[in-house]
């Protein structure tokens, strides 16, 4: 079985899979134990599976294990823990900005990937830059506040 | 993985042990708290003191993310007089909780806490009789403060570890056991953080998604391309070259299992299937046209007062019909189970809301007895119902008593989106007349649903498998609640009407019927407002007599900075609109302001802001509540502005999230929301009240944008562009 060499959380590590074109998901949650990229949809519609690559919000539901081989790939665990999140992490905790929680990892990533290029956003850009990224249970208004106030920013 | 998140299997047995439920494989049925005849439950069953001093609650009811466990906690902890902090909560496992029943309806800080609370009252007045006898001094001197128990006036005492840490209390639950006065409150009341919210937020939150056991198989099933298609016949060489998979085929039920996810993913996509035809019904656009001339099966008059068919026959009446469309739960997690069938006993790992109760839906479907079965909850997304996680049990363990190993049904997201089992379509008519004084003098509202079968009485899989027939007993609960307005109305008349069939499979889902009835009840209210020339707060107010119902109304009218108006205006394309509601007419007070601009170009309603007054009582867990409230308005204004299940001849089409949209991040508005705490009255849900109101405020401020009247949900531009022309 083909094996790739996949850079996770600053770890590099050889993973198999009988094909190529498995998403990177599949290969992180099953080979490598990290769940917290979650199924949603497996089309690139919902933004629960996403991960930073290269430092960018990308959804690994639709990305293939061959076109994440010599990529930084960080996941949801490779930021804070609950001991010592991040700060938007730690916002996203402050402000109990979770109900089911499901499309929190994918929140996390996109808010984070966002403020490393735009450290103040507008709450019209963090809107903006989420907008791929679906909550169900309607927690939308704590989920802008926390990205607000981990960049620094008011909400209203 | 976190302790403050999830606790581990291990965690919870630990838990578990120190409580008397029992479980076996091989014999004695479980010890429940739901006994027979209404006995006494064990308190054991519900608390478990530890050596320690952390406490366990032990409840059959769950929380998906909707802090019901911190309110348990913290009305557990107010009655014992125990910090917050020590407690954890053991939920929804068949094998280590008592069955005070199953999650919904808003029921859980009802009816689950107050069991919590006379388990906790019952505990705290055995643990001061205790003490009296180590302090020698009478209990009724005692109190109990931050785990110990002190003579009020002062001097030593003894911790609540020291007097039953690690035993059991052997003990009833006292239902009449003395309460702690709500004057005294310092934890209830309190914003007291969930104990899911870090390990959510890092990734570290197990959900029955990720639950891995030793020797796990992934399985995916294969649905018809139509409702009841036989399986005519199946071409296993057609996934052959995928490693490791086997096919499990069982009548017209068909699934893969393999050790690799993607395999199985591959395989059930691959697989090679011929279904034969299948009966034709219903297409969607047909559906509003034709539901008010289908069969009716059942028909029942909840609510008939004065003469309402004479007075609108003498008056001169307005009427209106509503739509409101099949909706799916759509839940961000596809459903999923995982099941280990063993002949000594078969387990379940699921994300129902009802342990206990899929639990028996297991065993009678199977022909397993009961106490052979364990169910234990994992959290999956919000369900807001019931959704596909019945089905994907029933799946998963088809599939592992399939190949003999324990089995992890994932379903993709069309399986969800086409599958799960529908909130019903509603059609609403409303006629009413006024009085010379703008008062109502009659009105007469009609509900016409589908009914059909219960989603339990047709599991998925089991019904393919030819393993159950589907039991046709009309199961589906006829809506009645908020068809009768909260008005003062002499001559009224409402009539609720089942219909014999069902396009789709039907379930509960959030605020059963009543978003719809409220919608009809509140925009039909608006319509007579504007026939009186009236404003449509004055109108409203001078119905209600209640003083909570009228302080919500004009709470939020207040917020959303109303002013009055009278009958229908000119339409300058921003508006503003209010409903009201009393939920189940008997619970929550809830009103609702919106502020909206109407793009007449394009059709496009964009919602500014959302001014919401919540009055549920006793408030428990103020940032709780206000997040679930928050939720149900847009989960709500999401199913209004977007929603509708397509389909045809009972094939779902709207299976993915391009062609079944949601709400998203820039159209989301403001929204404030003012709780009204009464700590002297009875804590009510707030799980859906809000969502009532939510589709009546924006046709209302649509309207009042307008002076156009959108009766049938959602609200698509494409919709309301028509309306406009």
């Amino acid at each position: 079985m083909p094996a790739y060499r996949l850079t996770v959380n600053g770890r590099v590590l050889n993973v198999d899979s009988w094909d190529p074109e498995q998403p990177l998901l599949y290969v992180l949650r099953n080979s490598l134990g990290l769940h917290g990229p979650k199924f949603g949809c497996g089309l690139g519609q919902c933004g629960t599976c996403t991960v930073l690559v290269d430092g960018r919000a990308t959804r690994s539901c639709i990305t293939p294990v061959r076109q994440a081989v010599g990529r930084a790939i960080t996941t949801i665990e490779g930021l804070g823990s609950p001991d010592q999140p991040t700060p938007v992490q730690s916002a996203f905790i402050a402000d109990q900005a979770a109900q089911c929680g499901y499309c929190t990892n994918g929140m996390v990533m996109a808010a984070t990937a966002l403020l490393r290029t735009t450290p103040h956003p507008t709450l019209e850009q963090v809107k903006s830059s989420l907008v791929g990224n679906l909550c169900r249970c309607g927690t939308h208004t704590r989920i802008l506040s926390a990205v607000m106030k981990a960049a620094g920013g008011q909400t209203k | 993985m976190s302790r403050q998140s999830a606790p581990s299997r291990r965690d919870l047995l630990r838990a578990a042990g120190a409580l008397v439920v029992s479980f076996s494989w091989t014999g004695s049925k479980p010890a429940t708290a739901q006994g027979p005849a209404q006995a006494a439950p064990d308190l054991d069953a519900f608390l478990a003191i530890h050596p320690d001093g952390s406490v366990t609650i032990a409840t059959s009811k769950v929380d998906p993310g909707t802090g019901l466990t911190a309110a348990y906690r913290q009305i557990a902890a107010e009655e014992l007089g125990i910090p917050v902090e020590r407690f954890t909560v053991v939920q929804g496992d068949t094998a280590a909780t008592p069955n005070h029943g199953g999650t919904g309806g808003s029921t859980g800080v009802p009816r689950g806490g107050a069991d919590i609370r006379r388990a906790a009252a019952t505990a705290r007045q055995a643990l001061l009789e205790m003490a009296a006898g180590q302090l020698k001094r009478p209990a009724a001197e005692l109190t109990i403060v931050g785990g110990e128990v002190r003579p009020a006036g002062g001097g030593s005492g003894v911790t609540l570890a020291a007097l039953i840490g690690g035993r059991k209390f052997n003990l009833k639950v006292n239902p009449n056991a003395p309460l702690k006065p709500a004057s005294s409150y310092t934890v209830v009341g309190k914003p007291v953080p969930r104990t899911d919210v870090p390990g959510k937020a890092t990734g570290r939150h197990v959900f029955v998604h990720d639950h891995a056991i030793e020797g796990l198989r992934h399985g995916r099933v294969i649905r018809p391309p139509v409702v009841g298609a036989r399986l005519v016949s199946v071409d296993e060489s057609s996934v052959r070259t995928i490693p490791g998979v086997r096919v499990v085929r069982v009548a017209n039920f068909l699934g893969v299992v393999a050790m690799d996810e993607w395999a199985a993913i591959c395989a059930a996509r691959e697989l090679k299937a011929v279904w034969g035809e299948a009966n034709a019904g219903y297409a969607t656009a047909d559906l509003e046209r034709t539901m008010g001339s289908a069969e009716v099966v059942r028909e029942q008059t909840p609510v008939n007062r004065g003469d309402a068919t004479a007075a609108l026959g003498a008056a001169q009446t307005l009427s209106a019909s509503y739509y409101w469309p099949f909706h799916a739960h759509a839940s961000l997690a596809p459903s999923c189970a995982v099941a280990d069938v063993k002949e000594e006993g078969t387990t379940v790992w699921s994300s129902t809301q009802d342990t206990y109760g899929l639990r028996n839906l297991i065993a009678r479907t199977f022909t397993i007895p009961p106490e052979k079965i364990r169910v234990v909850y994992m959290d999956g997304s919000g369900s807001y119902g019931s959704n596909g996680a019945y089905d994907a049990a029933a799946d998963a363990v088809l599939l592992s008593r399939g190949v003999g190993a324990p089995v992890r049904v994932q379903w993709m997201r069309a399986d969800e989106h086409a599958w799960d089992p529908k909130g019903p379509a509603q059609l609403l008519r409303m006629r009413g007349a006024l009085n010379a004084d703008g008062s109502i003098a009659a009105w007469e509202s009609t509900t016409t649903g589908p009914a059909g079968p219960q989603w339990t009485d047709t599991l998925l899989g089991p019904t393919a498998a030819g393993i159950s027939t589907p039991q046709v007993r009309n199961g589906g609960a006829p809506v009645v609640h908020n068809l009768d307005p909260p008005y003062a109305i002499p001559n009224l008349r409402v009539t609720s009407r089942l219909l014999k069939d069902t396009p789709l499979r039907t379930s509960n889902l959030r605020a059963p019927g009543k978003i719809a009835t409220v919608f009809a009840v509140e925009s039909f209210t608006d319509e007579m407002a504007a026939a009186a020339g009236m404003d449509p707060v004055e109108f409203r107010r001078r119905s209600l007599s209640d003083p909570r119902a009228i302080a919500v109304l004009e709470r939020a009218a207040n917020m959303i900075d109303w002013q009055p108006r009278r009958g229908v205006r000119t339409g300058d394309r921003t508006g503003r609109g209010i409903a009201y509601m009393r939920y189940k007419n008997a619970e929550n007070y809830v009103a609702m302001a919106m502020e909206v601009a109407v793009d007449r170009g394009s059709g496009k309603i964009t919602v500014r802001r959302i001014a919401c007054a919540h009055d549920c009582g006793l408030i428990i867990n103020p940032d709780g509540l206000r997040n679930q409230v928050e939720g149900n308005i847009l989960h709500t204004l999401s199913r209004v502005l977007h929603e509708e299940v397509t389909f045809q001849d009972s094939h779902v089409t709207s299976a993915d999230w391009a062609s079944y949209p949601i709400l998203r991040f820039p159209d989301v508005p403001a929204v404030q929301v003012a709780l009204i705490d009464h700590p002297d009255q009875p804590h009510y849900g707030a799980g859906e009240a809000a969502c009532a109101p939510v589709a009546a405020a924006l046709a209302n401020a649509v309207f009042d944008a307008t002076g156009v009247r959108l009766r049938s949900v959602p609200f698509t531009p494409t919709r309301v562009k028509a309306a406009l022309a």
